[in-house]
């Protein structure tokens, strides 16, 4: 019993640990399937998570925090094409960029508005989500395997998980079912065939960078108004590149991302359960080790074991219409 | 008189300083197959990607049916009813025909109901024309021929009533150009006016019925198909008259200097692209090498020149082996013993281009005495010999220290061709000598590989115009799927005989 309860409890963390990755990964195959690559979902996530708890602190509102996390993301965004779609430049100087851009920015404005650097003020119950209990979930808890599955782990989590793996199902819908999915993948696949459609192919990357600038906000917002109650010094720690990976990984569509971005979390969710266990014949495995675990997966998967991820035939490239 | 359904008036655009086309005055008239010919760089693309509204013409109106309109975009030239199938095809290759057909003319947010009205449509206008399409097909699965299908097709859903084919011929085999041109007429027959742009002469005497001739920017010629000839029609693309035919002897065969023997290769994705292949070459003549493109031609070239590992088989020069599986000379050691190369693609293998025109005549010899002395150049030796090699060969402008890049076509493959001609090679390979290359420096360039083959060279000429192959080799082998599909002695082999070895027919 004890050992299902483990079980549940991991694949419950697994969850809620994926959720940025998600959410990250989904907003890359918006931005990466047009032809842009954006290795700077870290930037955008780590902005999103000071904007939303500064903006939720000063307006009491976790909401209005979203918003303006959705704003400031959507503007970087826009920050990114006008460097890389309007002015051909570099697309991964350009995230490299907004990358040191947004470190030093969080650090600097928290330093200046709160005195401490890198650290805003723990916001109240008023200021953040919570946990949701899902309906019935107390009464059901102690029906076998049901309870476990509906109580222990679909119920009680922040509002962001649920929608992060809502999103999949629409992103997939969007990107293969509708006719912008259709002009999207198009774009990064040969522009000049989207542009001899009579298409304007920087309004399409533009509009796929801004539904990334959303999507990539919700990731940094449940980090430092759901999870954590503030923001702190670089507290996205490198899930926009795993995210990134994940997406690669997943062959930019958004199920198997999906995927890779669960097992990443699951990985995760493991080595915090791992840490200070004594394993039997092994002992305890140093902390720094199991911590390791996630990245050393990321560079096995990405270095063959998945096969060659084939990219959007044009991605990286600005699009050029005259010679 | 028939009143034109397309007018275009002192049409001029400029990219930067280069003036593409320049007061270009043009009509053409209701069902019509219209021919606008002229050499690489003349601006018959630039002139008719305005026409579709790619690019805005810097000064001229353009009119559809008396009335004036404005190109802003694509779109509008779409509105219009004006479609354009591009020389290199705007589809994208992993969505299927259906997918990019309707990419743009989608109608409503998710596709379903008009999808269905829509396959209807093209089911008939493939039966119209005959254009025989499976509409769920994915493009990367489809040849060359069926591609510019799906982009013939996607024109005419579109509404096109021009259509305007850009280099149409280029990549096709003789049979899928019959193919090609029977639909086109039927296009015609249906009131549909056609407009085509080649540099094949042979091409504007088969199908059109006007003609235009266009010369560095500027139109030079309008004229009725049939009160014009082929060598006039020459004469105004250069601007000079011009030799259409070579000056040939037969070819004084010597003894067999090159031998491949059972030669198998693979390419980068472990693909067995040549399949034990036997060839061998004379001093003193030419064997031309045909095929479509992608038949392993490209890979059996690297293999030859050192490039690419052998997988199997041997390679002799002079009755010794050079390559075989185990052991194989580099490039650098192939030269030493007399084997030249002119690579298929002159940008990415024969050039560095953003390099001076005199670095790029010497790569290769460059640590050869007089051009090196104990690992320093000798600027002073290497600059006059450049001059001297480029007024031997003709290339224009003649200056040594201009970046290779600003040269033409045409006059890249002379620096090329005369760096590897210079040190007098008993084996010369030799890829697509005149891929967009103008009619002029094609002819120096043909006339040198003739001159070369009766100075007792052993040449190898690599090329899918197959025009190129039979006016220059003396046997001719042809190349399909890896495999050599036939061996000619060129005398009275036509080109339906090797189109269909080409296509793997026979």
């Amino acid at each position: 019993m004890e050992f299902l309860s483990d079980i549940a409890s991991l694949i419950n963390s697994t969850l809620r640990i994926s959720t940025p990755l998600v959410f990250a990964a989904m907003a890359g195959i918006f931005a990466e399937r047009s032809g842009v690559i954006d290795f700077s979902l870290e930037g955008k996530m780590l902005m999103a998570a000071f904007v939303a708890a500064v903006g939720s602190y000063f307006l009491g509102n976790p909401w209005l925090g979203l918003f303006l996390a959705i704003v400031a993301c959507v503007s970087l965004s826009m920050l990114h094409g006008f460097a890389s779609v309007t002015h051909k430049g570099d697309q991964v100087v350009s995230c490299v960029a907004i990358n040191i851009l947004i470190i030093g920015l969080t650090t600097a404005l928290a330093a200046a508005w709160f005195g401490q650097a890198g650290l805003t003020p723990t916001l109240n119950e008023d200021q953040r989500f919570l946990e949701i209990t899902l309906p019935f979930a107390d009464s059901l808890r102690d029906v076998a395997i049901i309870g476990t599955i509906y109580s222990d782990i679909l119920s009680g989590h922040y509002i962001f998980v649920y929608l992060a793996y809502l999103s999949v199902p629409l992103v997939f819908w969007v990107v293969f079912k509708t006719s912008f999915g259709l002009r999207l993948r198009a774009v990064g696949e040969n522009p000049s065939a989207v542009d001899t459609a009579g298409i304007n192919v920087f309004a399409m990357r533009y509009k796929a960078l801004a539904i990334n600038g959303v999507l990539i906000a919700f990731a940094g917002a449940h980090l430092s108004t759901a999870v954590n109650a503030n923001f702190f010094r670089e507290m996205s720690a490198g899930r926009g590149y795993l995210a990134l990976a994940a997406m690669i990984f997943g062959k930019w569509h958004p199920k198997t991302a999906l995927i890779a971005c669960l097992l990443f979390g699951f990985t995760d969710a493991l080595q915090i359960r791992l840490q200070g266990v004594e394993l039997p014949a092994i002992g305890t495995i140093p902390v720094q080790l199991i911590q390791a675990i996630p990245y050393v997966l990321t560079v096995v998967l990405l270095a063959g074991f998945v096969g060659k991820a084939i990219a959007p035939n044009a991605i990286g490239q600005p699009y050029i219409k005259e010679r | 008189m028939v009143s034109p359904i397309l007018e275009l008036k002192d049409i001029s655009k400029s990219f930067g300083h280069v003036q593409a086309n320049k007061n270009i005055n043009l009509s053409i008239n209701k069902g019509t197959i219209h021919g606008i010919i002229g050499e690489n760089g003349a601006g018959k693309s630039t002139l008719m990607s305005i026409v579709y509204g790619l690019y805005q013409a810097d000064s001229g109106t353009i009119s559809i049916n008396g009335k004036k309109i404005n190109l802003k975009s694509p779109k509008d030239s779409i509105t219009n009813g004006i479609g354009m199938v591009h020389q290199h095809f705007m589809l994208v290759e992993n969505f299927t025909v259906l997918e990019n057909i309707i990419l743009g003319f989608e109608d409503e947010l998710v596709f379903g109901k008009n999808l269905e009205k829509a396959k209807k449509n093209l089911k008939d206008l493939c039966d119209t024309y005959k254009l025989n399409i499976d509409l769920n097909s994915t493009i990367s699965d489809l040849s060359v021929g069926f591609r510019q299908r799906v982009e013939i097709l996607k024109s005419l859903y579109r509404g096109a009533e021009i259509l305007i084919l850009d280099e149409p011929t280029g990549v096709l085999t003789p049979q899928e150009v019959d193919e090609l041109f029977k639909i086109l007429r039927s296009l015609k027959d249906e009131g549909k006016t056609i407009v085509l742009i080649t540099h094949k002469l042979i091409e504007i005497m088969d199908l059109t019925s006007e003609v235009s001739v266009m010369r560095q920017g500027e139109m030079v010629g309008n004229t009725k198909t049939k009160e014009t000839n082929k060598e006039q029609l020459a004469e105004m693309m250069v601007g000079r008259s011009v030799l259409l035919r070579l000056h040939k002897s037969d070819a004084k065969r010597g003894e067999e200097v090159f031998r491949v023997k059972n030669l198998t290769v693979k390419d980068d994705l472990d693909v067995t692209r040549v399949k034990n292949v036997n060839l061998e070459i004379h001093a003193g003549e030419i064997l031309g090498l045909a095929g479509v493109t992608g038949n392993g031609q490209t890979e059996l070239l690297e293999a030859l020149s050192g490039i690419r590992k052998v997988e199997s088989g041997e390679i002799y020069l002079n009755d010794s082996i050079i390559s075989d599986s185990q052991n194989f000379l580099n490039p650098r050691e192939l030269k030493e013993k007399g084997l030249a190369h002119v690579p298929e693609d002159r940008q990415r293998m024969g050039l560095v281009t953003d390099f001076k025109a005199y670095e790029n005549l010497i790569f290769g010899y460059h640590d050869q005495k007089p051009f090196s002395k104990s690992s320093i150049l000798n600027h002073t030796d290497i600059l006059s010999h450049s001059k001297k090699i480029m007024k031997e060969y003709d290339v224009r402008p003649q200056s040594p220290n201009l970046i290779t890049s600003n040269f033409s076509g045409g006059n890249q493959q002379k620096i090329i061709l005369s760096r590897e001609l210079n040190e007098n090679p008993k084996v010369l390979l030799v890829g697509q000598p005149t891929r967009g290359v103008d009619i002029g420096a094609i002819e120096f360039i043909h006339q040198r590989l003739i001159d070369m083959r009766d100075k007792g060279v052993a040449i190898l000429l690599v090329s899918v115009e197959l025009d190129e192959v039979l006016s220059l080799s003396d046997r001719i082998v042809v190349m399909f799927d890896g495999n050599i599909v036939g061996k000619k002695e060129n005398k009275n082999v036509t080109d339906r005989e090797l189109g269909l070895l080409m296509a793997g027919v026979v």
